[in-house]
């Protein structure tokens, strides 16, 4: 099947397995000639050992629908993504950098405010801010830091420079979906593994325990550490139990745990209480604590603010770091990163109209037709107008949302994503884009997955790359070609 | 260590699935009595519903209390949160969340069954092929507990798998022993040698009971033997002495277990006489009530020990 890579049509885009003179790059040298080397069936037949594989580890995804929900199979093309480790590196640094940033920013938010007394963001940013916590003011997590789960979402442009497109510091998912993409790809192309050039992906979940444990309040041996999710019902509820059968901990659900006179969180067990000392919370903020914030919340804990409040229980994340997970704070993060660490930014941003500003919601007023507008606070790609794909009348509807509330969107150009080859049928390669979502964790010490997540929109020509909205997965491969 | 929930999440799976298994033998066994019952003596299908104490719920639903609506009411309903297919929807809820501590196939075993009796469930009601779906269901569950007996750890979710079958086994078991005695109560003097015989052996029958009766008792079947054997026999996994005993050998399995062994052990002294058919009167059915608040008293006291908890109780 050597056609497989010569028959490639070539990418209007920055294409990451195969150059504009239809060479594989140095890291997808292998494995575009390996997938050459198989014919047509072989390379169906690998297909099918993926679907199935799928099915039996039972890697699925919930969607809500009229009839119930449905466990949807994992939907993932065999293909792998390759990055150049050297490449890598440059990004890694980039997101330690952010990371680091980003929880000074909060921590100084709620504390003393520099950041906004010495003019480096408008106060009314915060003040507007959904995701800002009155609650929190004044407390000091652990080792500062408010964001210790951080999932950020990546892209490449034409030149092939990576970009900051958001960050996710509130519940980031998609970090099991990584480590079963490679499982599922040690099974479907083995002979690819036998040398050590793909960096291994699987200390994850360790690193994610050593951090949750980092954070216990009580200096115990072991400390008690849960997940918390919202129940079977959740998008993610895979994704909770996964992590919670990975790192040996439980998985509860909010009426599992209770705070009692001491202000200390209790996990309900048949041998009666057992104190929690950290809790690695899948709820968002609003729904952690009926007593605290939406009364009507059965998901959450009653007492669980003032518990952590007191110290008596660590929450990852912190409540309140939301408030860096804002697409009109993610403008300043440039600003942020130099203002508290003195060093330009590694990692760039992609370039951001703020509404707010009178100037430049002028120019995307004018434009709407060639941005993407964004709400500010929402995540999963749910309301956005995609101007060169959208109607008049679409985006007469956005002009007056914007010119309503301006605090709440922002716009980017249209970006010019990368691609990479995807099975489209049997035996046909065609170029898709795709983002990348490395997870970023924060304690004590700062650790970046190998890679991450990568998302691929299957239809072609398509941005679009959420799971909820048609998108899929590969694997995706950091290759020291340079054996360094 | 063991959450409460994943806990309380295994009793009622396994008390459900004894529920559907038994509510499929109960009707079955109801099926076949009627056949065998010389024609002067007339029996209502409505006695099946008192037997399961289901009399409210079936007259808020049903007008008619013949034999399609009993047997609709049973198996299929789902105003009657005890009927086989609302059972069967309550084992699969609560082994979805609890698949990581039962064996990975217990939740394929548990969906295809569901599958069956949704699909089929047309052949239930209808008489003719009753006995054929009845079968299968049956073996549908006892698949299940085979599993289970062949790939679980006996650690504590075991434990409450246990006390759940065997609470829920010993409760439909009173029942029908009792709604047996009220029957022959109930009769007419003069056709109650002949009633008896048939509803007696019935009774075996529906407990998988009649051979090792046979076997174990060794004389023909009377009203007063069947119902020591189905009551005393030690060795028979049916016997309201079995399911008591296996409540109470995984209780003491388990953290805490003091108030429910003690019970336990209450209810299995007392050894009612029953000397002749002649005892099966007022007074044992009185006797059979006791049984049942013992039960109601054994469920209330497991989940006030494992499963509920008070605020204050830590700290």
């Amino acid at each position: 099947m050597d056609k497989l890579t010569s028959q490639y049509p070539s990418s209007a885009f920055f294409d990451e397995l195969i150059d504009e003179k239809g060479t594989p790059r140095p890291p997808a040298k292998q494995l575009l000639g390996y997938l050459d080397s198989l014919s047509e069936e072989e390379l169906e037949k690998r297909r099918i050992t993926a679907e199935a594989t799928i099915q039996e580890m039972g890697i699925s995804f919930t969607v809500y629908t009229e009839e119930g929900n449905i466990d949807r199979a994992w939907p993932f093309d065999i293909v792998p993504r390759t990055i150049e480790a050297s490449d890598w590196k440059i990004a890694e640094a980039g997101l330690k950098q952010r990371l680091t940033a980003l929880n000074l920013f909060i921590n100084d938010l709620y504390h003393d405010q520099n950041v906004i007394k010495d003019g480096i963001i408008p106060e009314h940013i915060i003040k507007d801010s959904k995701n800002f916590r009155p609650e929190c003011v004044g407390i000091t997590p652990a080792y500062g830091v408010w964001a210790h789960i951080c999932g950020t979402d990546l892209v490449r442009d034409e030149n092939g420079d990576f970009f900051v497109l958001e960050d996710n510091l509130r519940v980031p998912s998609g970090v099991s979906y990584m480590l079963e993409n490679r499982a599922i790809t040690k099974r479907v192309l083995p002979e690819l593994f036998e040398n050590d050039a793909i960096l291994p992906v699987s200390s994850y979940t360790a690193q994610l325990f050593d951090t949750l444990a980092s954070l216990s309040p009580r200096d115990i041996e072991k400390p008690e550490i849960v997940v918390l999710t919202p129940g079977i019902y959740n998008s993610a509820y895979f994704e909770h139990a996964f992590l919670a059968q990975q790192m040996g901990v439980e998985l509860v659900e909010g009426s599992d745990l209770f705070v009692d006179k001491d202000d200390c969180v209790y996990m309900k067990t048949i041998d009666g209480p057992e104190r929690v000392d950290v809790i690695y919370r899948r709820i968002d903020d609003l729904f952690i604590d009926p007593e605290a914030f939406d009364p009507e919340s059965v998901l959450g804990v009653a007492g669980l603010m003032r518990a952590w409040r007191n110290g008596n229980v660590s929450l990852a994340n912190a409540p309140g770091a939301g408030v860096a997970d804002d697409k009109v704070v993610y403008a300043y993060v440039p600003d942020i990163i130099r203002y508290y660490l003195d060093e330009e930014p590694i990692l760039n941003n992609v370039e951001t109209f703020l509404c707010d500003d009178p100037e430049q919601r002028a120019y995307v007023l004018e434009n709407l037709d060639k941005l993407v507008v964004k709400p500010a606070n929402e995540s999963g790609g749910y309301g956005m107008l995609v101007g060169p794909h959208s109607t008049k009348k679409e985006q007469a509807l956005f002009a007056e949302l914007i010119t309503k509330h301006p605090r709440n969107y922002i716009a980017q150009p249209t970006l010019k994503l990368s691609t990479a080859p995807t099975l489209i049928s049997k035996g046909l390669l065609e170029p898709r884009h795709l983002d990348l979502r490395p997870f970023i964790l924060q304690a004590k010490d700062t650790y970046v997955t190998t890679g991450g997540l990568t998302r691929v929109a299957m239809k072609k020509g398509s941005l679009v790359v959420n799971s909820s909205q048609g998108g899929g997965s590969k694997d995706t491969w950091i290759v020291d070609t340079k054996g360094e | 260590m063991m959450l409460s929930r994943v806990a309380e999440r295994l009793y009622w799976s396994a008390r459900y699935l004894e529920r559907v298994e038994n509510t499929a033998r109960l009707v079955s066994v109801y099926d076949d009595l009627l056949f065998d019952l010389p024609k002067d003596i007339e029996m209502s299908w409505f006695n099946l519903i008192e037997t399961i104490r289901g009399e409210e719920t079936f007259e808020q639903r049903y007008k008619v209390k013949d034999e399609r609506n009993v047997v609709k009411f049973l198996l299929a309903d789902d105003t009657n949160a005890n009927s086989m297919l609302s059972s069967l929807k309550m084992v699969r809820e609560n082994i979805r969340t609890t698949r990581d501590v039962v064996p990975k196939e217990t939740w394929e075993l548990v969906n295809e069954l569901g599958l069956y009796a949704q699909q089929n469930i047309k052949q239930g009601i209808n008489r003719s092929e009753r006995h054929l779906f009845l079968n299968t269901i049956i073996e549908g569950c006892q698949k299940i507990i085979g599993l289970l007996a062949g790939a679980m750890s006996r650690n504590s979710g075991w434990h409450f798998l246990i006390m759940g079958r065997y609470l829920e086994r010993a409760d439909m078991g009173t029942r029908i022993l009792d709604a047996a005695v009220s029957l022959m109560l109930k009769s007419d003097p003069d056709t109650r040698l002949q009633l008896g015989r048939v509803t007696w052996a019935k009774v075996l029958k529906s407990q998988s009971a009649y051979f090792d009766y046979r076997r174990t008792v060794r004389t023909s079947i009377k009203g007063a033997k069947a119902v020591q054997f189905l009551m005393n026999d030690t060795c028979f996994p049916r016997s309201l002495a079995y399911c008591f005993g296996q409540i109470g050998e995984s209780a003491t399995k388990l953290p805490r277990a003091g108030l429910i062994t003690a019970q336990i052990d209450k209810v299995l002294e007392f050894n009612y006489p029953l000397d002749s058919s002649e005892d099966l009167d007022e007074a044992f059915h009185d006797h059979l009530n006791d049984i049942q608040i013992a039960i109601i008293e054994i469920n209330h006291q497991i989940t006030e020990n494992w499963f509920h908890f008070r605020q204050g109780d830590a700290a």
